[in-house]
């Protein structure tokens, strides 16, 4: 499902380039290991995902590839140019919206813009129409002239990514860039941001520990305590929960269940008058259940696993238990994006 | 290597701020204006002109230059360690991923301080008549020569000693160890022959003095006391400014 969100056309899909590699990458800061020799590979076209608690090393993996730490051992590339050795050529291909804010406050909008355009050295034609096109990209148009101390945080963080944008990268890094905003920025926040492979053919690397967030990835890594746990795509980080939960009410139980467990040869539990069954393919069972059943069946509903699952069972811990709660809305919220980019 | 336009950048982006913040501008400028009129206007009373030591100008004529060099010391050095409020508020990592060498980084923030300090000189330096200086266009023009190299060598040292600290909370550490001294041990406000032997050596060692020195020979022309001829006192406000350069770009190029 990842797929959808690359702008690569579909039969190229199966032959993509790797456009970053890390390799047995640590990162020690004294006798603390922050990344602890951790591997993976990020898909041109992509969104890729690095899902953790507070303190995971995150944020210095992401340093490490932008060129700001070096790291202890281990190498990492962007385009085949190592992060440490080749550092000016990855930076001409990275753009990034750090973790903290970057802006100069005491500047407008458009004077931030200018400035990044002129350090990344764009061609003094493309200069105006480019921040003229990311500042109508991020909504800020017709805020270009105020002082970016007046802007509220989604405002800021819209502009940092417009400013990631204008040099044109191979890359974006996002760390964490919807932290702090409220629900209803967030989800305006991603809902460009899941735009960006097609419309800017740009490779997102993202990091957050919102939930929701990671689903819209093409690829995850759950990490944790400096370590990669494990790295898939949403639906296969979900399989290795064990598939779909199916529920079921009709109007006998008895002969349902026998019913099922014949045609699918699995294993139907009833609890609560409701039977249930797990499936890796939960939704194409139900046409099959509905048809076998008949008018017998009364209601059918699907259980998802969420990451959240997954988390849970790979480390032994929520992600973060606060954040669990105030979840629903923005789930929906994505889920309404992510419906309306399927459409698009 | 050399990136124009980023060097470019960095110097706008300054001085679009200096040209803002009209309280930056007013206090330092009202700084110097308060040395001047309440320090020298007071200490006129103690010192002679006939004292010798200042070759015949009096005492308000004989800080001007030092005056000169103080707006150029405070206004280069905070211009430099602003470097450290960016460190602190991110924007210094915006331009440390910029695909710019850091040898362009540190020249074009040496340059941002060097043109926001030669501005609030030159506006001091106009106050000349006021204390009954006679400046012909020739020592106008030196005298703001020598402010630019001053100001760059200053800024370049601000940058050095920003690439060493991590918070701004460094900030009164900076200002009384390392800009009052230096400010006190250039022969700005006295001779340096009045000063007892260790002091002299460390003036010696103090780039500023250099700086100050050849501000009175373009100011004093032939009616001065100097410490070193303008050759050496060019001379070494050259080599120090290639020196914090070069220093500043590799702090700037190493790696956590
Ligand atoms: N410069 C540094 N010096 C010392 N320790 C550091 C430094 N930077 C990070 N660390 C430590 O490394 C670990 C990983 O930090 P990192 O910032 O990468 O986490 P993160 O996954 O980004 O967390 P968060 O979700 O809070 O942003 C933490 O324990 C942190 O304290
Ligand atoms: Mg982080």
């Amino acid at each position: 499902m990842g797929a959808k969100y690359s702008y690569l056309p579909p039969f190229l899909l199966n032959s993509y380039m790797s456009i970053i590699k890390v390799e047995n990458l640590v990162k020690k800061f004294g006798n603390l290991t922050a990344v602890n020799d951790i591997s993976f590979e990020v898909e041109e076209g992509t969104i890729f995902g690095f899902l953790g608690p507070n303190g995971a090393g995150k944020t210095t993996t992401i340093n490490i590839l932008c060129t700001l730490l070096a790291p202890t051992s281990g190498r990492a590339s962007i385009f085949g140019f190592d992060c440490t050795k080749q550092s000016s050529e990855v930076r001409k291909a990275i753009g990034i919206v750090f973790q903290d804010m970057t802006l100069d406050k005491d500047l407008t909008a458009y004077e931030n813009l200018v400035f990044h355009a002129y350090l990344y050295d764009v061609k003094k034609s493309e200069r105006e129409p480019r921040i003229k096109d990311a500042l109508n990209f991020v909504d800020l148009y017709d805020r270009r002239n105020d002082l970016v101390k007046k802007f509220s945080g989604g405002m800021k963080r819209r502009l940092e990514v417009a400013r990631g944008l204008i040099h044109r990268p191979k890359v974006l890094f996002l760390d964490e860039p919807t932290l702090g905003l409220d629900p209803q920025t967030r989800a305006n926040l991603w809902d460009f941001i899941v735009d960006l492979p097609r419309k800017h053919k740009v490779t997102i690397f993202m990091t957050t520990h919102y939930m929701e967030e990671a689903e819209v990835c093409s690829k995850i890594a759950i990490i944790d305590n400096g370590k990669i746990i494990i790295v898939g795509t949403p639906d296969e980080l979900k399989k290795t929960i064990g598939g779909d939960v199916i529920y079921i009410k009709t109007s006998d139980n008895k002969r349902a269940k026998l019913e099922i467990e014949k045609l699918f040869q699995v294993n139907v539990f009833e609890q609560d008058s409701e039977l249930f069954l797990t499936s890796l393919k939960g939704d194409a069972c139900i046409p099959e259940i509905i048809r076998a059943l008949g008018d017998s069946v009364l209601s059918v509903r699907l259980q998802r696993p969420t990451l959240n699952d997954v988390f849970l069972k790979m480390t032994g811990k929520e992600i973060r238990v606060e954040e669990v709660s105030s979840g629903d809305t923005i789930k929906e919220e994505v889920r309404s994006y992510r419906r309306k980019f399927d459409r698009g | 290597m050399i990136e124009v336009n980023a060097i470019y950048v960095l110097v706008a982006r300054e001085f679009k701020k200096f040209i803002r913040e009209k309280s930056r501008l007013i206090s330092t400028i009202a700084r110097p204006l308060i040395w001047l009129f309440l320090v020298g206007g007071g200490m006129s009373r103690l010192v002679s002109p006939g004292m010798g030591l200042m070759g015949g100008v009096t005492y308000i004529q004989f800080i001007f230059p030092g005056i000169l060099g103080m707006t150029i010391l405070f206004s280069a050095i905070f211009s430099s360690i602003s470097i450290i409020w960016d460190k602190e508020f991110g924007l210094m990592k915006e331009i440390l991923v910029a695909p710019v060498s850091r040898f362009s980084i540190v020249l074009g923030k040496a340059l941002s301080g060097t043109i926001v300090s030669v501005i609030q000189a030159v506006i001091i330096l106009c106050l000349f008549p006021l204390l009954g200086l006679k400046l012909g266009v020739l020592a106008i023009i030196e005298t703001i020569i020598i402010c630019t190299l001053l100001s760059f060598c200053i800024a370049s040292l601000g940058i050095v000693i920003a690439t060493f600290y991590e918070s701004f909370e460094s900030f009164s550490v900076i200002m009384n160890f390392i800009v009052m001294p230096m400010f006190f041990l250039s022969g700005a406000m006295y001779p340096v022959k009045m000063l007892p032997d260790i002091l002299k050596v460390l003036t010696r060692l103090n780039p500023f003095t250099y700086g100050i020195d050849a501000l009175k020979h373009a100011i004093f022309r032939d009616g001065g006391v100097f410490d070193f001829s303008i050759v050496t006192d060019i001379g070494v406000l050259l080599v120090t400014s290639i020196v914090f350069v070069l220093i500043a770009g590799t702090m700037f190029e190493r790696k956590k």
